[in-house]
């Protein structure tokens, strides 16, 4: 198994389908644990975490998955291979730019990864397409009971789950799902957002790219409490009461665009569809920002029949089917939130160099991400 | 008060500086404080906010107490000054030996929650795993208790009653 096999398309998880997948692109799961009987990672010598490696590898890849699985050493192998893992969210970045023996466990299909030596002795986390953090439970809890058949994990009464920072400790669960808004930041009320999940005490961060104010308008939105409240009981707040509240701010700002605002939707639309289709030269920041406004774009023709010029103009580019009730059965042609998903990794750094076959410098990237943008939006290249 | 940078709309953010001893001040409102990236501080993860809250305390020994401060885990080694500058801990052991310093930031990070209610590792015996529930359940029930929540803390005794019979 190599990572070119997995790096020329998306992984199932963002492939644009599952419940309320207009907004909510994934959800995810992990869960923190550590070994009984040894010590945390930062007061473990290199042979203690390489004990730690080996007796975790040998469970993980024993387990049944109902599907492939195989192992990446993330200390071994290079820097565009961990770079390609982050940007595919298999990794976390404080797991690329770690030190000592680590590395990570990968089912094929990527709905499951668990990382060896991160901040924790294991982070197992499962993923799924759209709203379905129950099911992401479900299953991630299946996985940790067949791990912890083979192996002890450091827990006590009191507390729970012990894990090497206090903020995790208890259930050692996250939750989090990727949300797209950028209909928010287009009637300048992404603030708004931040501050609900402020006060509703969750965690903002920005996605595909740096900062909190992402180019691609993904976020993911995560709990932070993890002590003092079952498992069940936190999946569920945040599936049930947390996350449409928070898909409701974004289909009010998206219906507040076709109402009040259709010249800062459509001129938003019409540049990104003239840039995207004649760009020559497009950095990953600029390919993210105007692929957001597409994929708004092409949500809100096929979920909301919205029908602005400028949405007329995209739905022919796109091929979209005018009976809403076809929704799927052309997949393959036009522009889908499957083609526009598959454009957001497929040009991010790692991912053009890992396909092209050897490292390329910024220059030559972005004329790369240009043409494979250009020759998926104009129907005849 | 108005936003010192842009003067119309009100300051809603207040920050106080200290460099070298030297106190700034510095009011704003929202728009401005994006500008100047100060209000992406409100994003930060609990673990940052850990520890730049330890970073500000102005010693062990005002934050641990005297007792606290020279301890180290006799398992691992950990002394509570490697915590503030990690944030994270040296071994299992290290939140009982301590839990007197620890439980306030515990308490801090949790919403004041402190003791675990949630999953029970599979592979415990059945009485161990009944004794950790109903440990549990009574450590809500004086939460409960103690916030006047009496509804709640009917429901905890009845669960309660109901596993110890």
């Amino acid at each position: 198994m190599k990572l070119t096999d997995i790096s020329n398309d998306i992984n199932e998880w963002f492939n644009g389908s599952g419940p309320l997948s207009d907004i909510v692109v994934s959800s995810r799961i992990r869960l923190a644990r550590n070994l009984a009987g040894h010590k945390f990672l930062s007061r473990c010598s290199t042979t203690e975490k390489s004990e730690i490696l080996t007796k975790l590898k040998e469970v993980l890849m024993s387990l049944d998955l109902g599907d492939k699985i195989f192992y990446i050493s993330v200390d071994k192998t290079s820097n565009l291979n961990r770079d390609f893992l982050v940007e595919r969210h298999l990794i976390s970045r404080h797991h690329a730019a770690g030190r000592g023996p680590r590395g990570v466990v990968i089912a094929r299909r990527e709905f499951f990864t668990a990382m060896i030596n991160e901040e924790d002795h294991l982070r197992i986390q499962v993923l799924k397409a759209g709203c379905q953090l129950s099911k992401c439970y479900e299953q991630i809890n299946h996985i940790d009971d067949m791990i912890e058949q083979k192996i002890g994990f450091a827990y006590s009464p009191r507390f729970g789950y012990l894990t090497a920072c206090p903020t995790n400790l208890g259930t050692a669960i996250r939750c989090s799902v990727m949300l797209h808004m950028p209909a928010l930041k287009m009637t300048g009320q992404i603030e708004k957002f931040f501050h609900a999940a402020r006060d509703m005490g969750l965690a903002v961060r920005g996605l595909f790219g740096e900062g909190t104010e992402a180019a691609s308008d993904l976020y993911q939105l995560s709990n932070q409490i993890s002590l003092g409240v079952s498992e069940e009981a936190i999946v569920s707040e945040f599936e049930n009461t947390i996350i449409p509240e928070i898909v409701e701010y974004e289909n009010a700002a998206r219906k507040e665009l076709l109402s009040k605002q259709v010249d800062t939707l459509d001129d938003k639309i019409s540049r990104a569809m003239a840039l995207l289709q004649s760009a020559h030269l497009i950095s990953s920041h600029e390919a993210l920002f105007l692929l957001s406004h597409l994929r708004l774009g092409i949500n809100m023709c096929e979920r909301m029949g919205a029908t602005t010029p400028a949405l007329k103009r995209l739905r022919d580019l796109a091929e979209l089917p005018r009976d809403k009730s076809g929704k799927g059965a052309d997949e393959d042609k036009g522009l889908s939130i499957t083609t526009i998903n598959r454009l957001f990794m497929l040009t991010l750094p790692a991912h053009l160099q890992l396909n092209y076959g050897k490292p390329l410098d910024p220059t030559h990237r972005d004329a790369l991400r240009a043409q494979i943008i250009r020759s998926a939006l104009n129907k005849e290249t | 008060m108005l936003c010192q940078i842009c003067n119309k709309k009100t300051a809603t953010i207040h920050l106080t500086e200290i460099t070298n001893g030297l106190r700034s001040e510095m009011h704003l409102c929202e728009y401005c404080a994006v500008e100047q990236g100060i209000a992406a501080k409100s994003q930060v993860s609990i673990n940052e906010l850990l520890s730049g809250l330890l970073a500000v305390q102005p010693s062990d020994e005002e934050m641990f107490g005297p007792s606290e401060e020279k301890k180290s885990c006799p398992i691992c080694g950990f002394a509570l000054d490697q915590f503030r500058k990690e944030a994270v801990l040296g071994c299992p052991n290290d939140y009982e030996f301590f839990e007197n310093a620890l439980l306030p930031l515990i308490e801090k990070a949790h919403n004041g929650k402190t003791s675990h209610c949630g999953k029970i590792p599979s592979r415990m015996p059945q009485e161990a795993k009944e004794q950790i529930k109903l440990a549990n359940l009574q450590q809500q029930l004086d939460v409960a208790v103690r916030k006047e929540d009496y509804e709640e803390a009917a429901r905890l005794r009845d669960k309660i009653k109901q596993l110890e019979s």
